[in-house]
């Protein structure tokens, strides 16, 4: 499986296209506007070469760039949303929802699976964007809590990425009781004593970041993401001054205390397994970390 | 203040007092009037708020004379002590919480605290929590669950703030280990809505044994004028944004996400404040029982199933497409 890019207005919007990247078509850095060949960018993990500027990517790339030889179980895919409330605003939420499967090939704004990391079994749930702006509603928060219970039952670490504007308006009340229901079954795999890596990705605010986003034994982030619990545009307007540069970025909120680190998107499986691999049972570690280092000796440039 | 519905009533009832006045000072015997028009305003109360839009409920949980979380906790404890601070930061005065008495036995208070004047308003942040607020009620939480005492939440907020100390303190983070921590508490918890109940805000205090709402209070991921601006891009749709959100008490309930309502007075309950106060202290009194008759580990599984069961989704199995609640 691999993917086309089609570059416009700095959004990227990769669909399922032949086996080989297209030759002839380039990528701009919205940052610093160098332009890459796409083969490029994509082997650079959609990071620019230039300046590092880490590109907003789906659950695909993620899955890709994860599993090993892009090899994984997805669990629950069959999950689509209701209606409960009957929402209409400007059009109706079914309507909207057939829409955004229409046009992005997904069911709804998040995907789970289960894979091997450099042989490391591991579960992950991952959060599209562009569904929905990422927006958590019951689809999302069940199918999080299963993967989360999948990963209890399985004894396998718990890795989510998440990327959303918070939760989906159109299931109101539903919504919100999803971040209390994320965060219960995450109690549970607390109490089971998995190993749950947070990873927060650009952007990740509002109900998200309130509950699961935060609820790391390990919060990372990607360098640059937008980590947030109020948009920064609403802070603006309460607090009527212009925000600090930096303010809201991983960065930043490394340095205020609720990030472990900062990962470059092309360390990140290898750090990953390493930071598993560290919190296996005594004895097991040591065989696994020989493993890792074979296999990455012979990956890595 | 008045609020529009509520001016017929009370123009009605100007007339009654006028009309009871009269006929004191002229001797003149008008039981019959006076008892047809007390008769004729019962009526329209009846009517006005058997038939209230999501609306004019939420405009009822912002009655600038309803009673907020001290106004219960010392309308209906002997005794109350506050206690102060997150042991970190500061003392958020949007967040109140401490011991309190209830016939007898001891109850931990804990909920969002709004201002009635400008002065106290501002001091209150308008009912809206820092994070230092959220883990002042998780420290309070974890001191009744080591002595052993059940704990109350009265929700009352139109979000978490969102400030800029807000976030360099986590917000998100705050929120987020308030709603893990309290599916392991080991004592019974019960959560009131007694206002408004806007988003993680409200959440950040509200996982409880029992979630309970006022019949005019609301619930929701977000405020009617919010969701107006965000999916309307002006303020202008609150109205139908409160409808398409379906955020009263009736709403929730019948949506399985709240456990129950409680009725308020006639009117509002800034119309009764003392027997509102009455009201609640009797239902919490009741459900401290119920809760308690629970075994502890079972509370919190029973706490755990109920939340993950919440919501609806389709799916496709075998080719079947099955709507069906969570189960
Ligand atoms: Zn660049």
């Amino acid at each position: 499986m691999s993917w086309f890019k089609r570059v416009e207005k700095g959004i990227i919007t990769p669909t399922e296209g032949k086996k080989e990247t297209p030759e002839g078509l380039w990528y701009k850095c919205p940052s610093c506007k160098t332009v890459t060949n796409t083969a490029e960018h994509r082997k650079n993990m959609y990071t620019c070469p230039s300046c590092n500027h880490h590109d907003r990517i789906d659950s695909a790339e993620y899955f890709e760039i994860l599993f090993d030889d892009n090899k994984f179980e997805e669990l629950d895919p069959n999950l689509t949303s209701a209606d409960p409330l009957e929402f209409v605003d400007t059009q109706a939420y079914p309507s909207r929802i057939a829409l955004t499967q229409r046009k992005t090939h997904l069911k709804d704004a998040v995907r789970s699976a289960h894979g091997k990391m450099n042989g490391v079994d591991l579960v992950v749930s991952c959060m599209d964007f562009k569904f929905i702006g990422g927006s958590m509603g019951s689809v999302v928060g069940e199918k999080i809590a299963r993967a989360i219970d999948y990963a209890r039952t399985h004894k396998i670490p718990f890795l989510m990425i998440s990327k959303s504007g918070g939760a989906r308006m159109m299931e109101a009340g539903f919504s919100l009781m999803q971040m209390a229901k994320t965060s219960a079954k995450l109690a549970l795999l607390a109490n089971a004593k998995i190993p749950y890596i947070s990873l927060l990705t650009d952007p990740t605010t509002g109900g998200v970041t309130a509950s699961y986003a935060m609820l790391g034994d390990f919060n990372i982030s990607e360098p640059g993401a937008l980590i947030g619990f109020a948009g920064p545009r609403v802070i603006k307007e309460t607090i009527g001054k212009d925000l600090p540069k930096g303010f809201q970025s991983a960065e930043f909120v490394l340095e205020h205390g609720f990030l472990d680190f900062i990962v470059d998107r092309k360390q990140l499986k290898q750090q990953l397994t390493d930071l598993l691999t560290m919190l296996q049972p005594e004895g097991t570690a040591e065989m696994a970390a020989i493993e890792t280092v074979a296999k990455s000796t012979k990956k890595v440039k | 203040m008045l609020l529009d519905f509520e001016q017929p009533i009370a123009a009605l009832e100007g007339k009654l007092q006028e009309m009871k006045k009269l006929a004191e000072e002229s001797q003149v015997d008008v039981s019959e009037a006076v008892k047809a028009l007390e008769d004729k305003i019962k009526t329209l109360k009846k009517e006005t708020y058997a038939n209230l839009t999501r609306w004019q409920r939420v405009q009822l949980s912002r009655h600038p004379d309803r009673p907020y979380t001290l106004d219960y906790i010392q309308g209906m404890a002997e005794k109350f002590i506050e206690l102060h601070g997150d042991r970190n930061v500061s003392d958020d005065k949007a967040m109140v919480g401490g011991f309190g008495e209830l016939d007898g036995r001891t109850v931990m208070f804990i909920g969002q605290q709004k201002g009635r004047n400008t002065k106290q308003r501002q001091l209150r942040n308008f009912g809206m929590a820092n994070p230092e607020g959220y883990r002042k009620a998780l420290r309070l939480m974890r001191m009744a669950e080591k002595f052993g005492k059940p704990i109350v939440t009265l929700i009352d907020t139109p979000g978490a703030f969102p400030g800029l100390e807000a976030e360099e303190r986590g917000q998100g983070e705050a929120i987020a280990r308030n709603l893990k921590e309290m599916f392991s508490l080991t004592v019974p918890v019960i959560c009131i809505v007694i206002g408004e109940g806007a988003s993680g805000g409200a959440l950040g205090i509200a996982i409880g044994d029992r979630v309970l709402m006022l019949e005019n209070s609301w619930y929701s991921v977000i405020s009617p004028e919010n969701c107006s601006t965000i999916l309307w891009r002006t303020w202008a749709y609150k109205e139908q944004a409160a409808e398409a959100l379906k955020l009263t008490a009736t709403d929730m309930l019948k949506h399985k996400l709240v456990d129950g309502i409680i009725k308020e007075p006639l009117g509002g309950a800034h119309t009764d404040p003392e027997k509102m106060i009455k009201t609640l202290k009797k239902k919490i009194l009741e459900t401290i029982d119920e809760l308690e008759a629970i075994d502890p580990e079972e509370r919190i599984s029973q706490r755990i199933d109920k939340f993950s069961n919440m919501g609806v989704v389709n799916e496709l199995a075998g080719g079947i497409e099955n709507n069906y609640t969570i189960i």
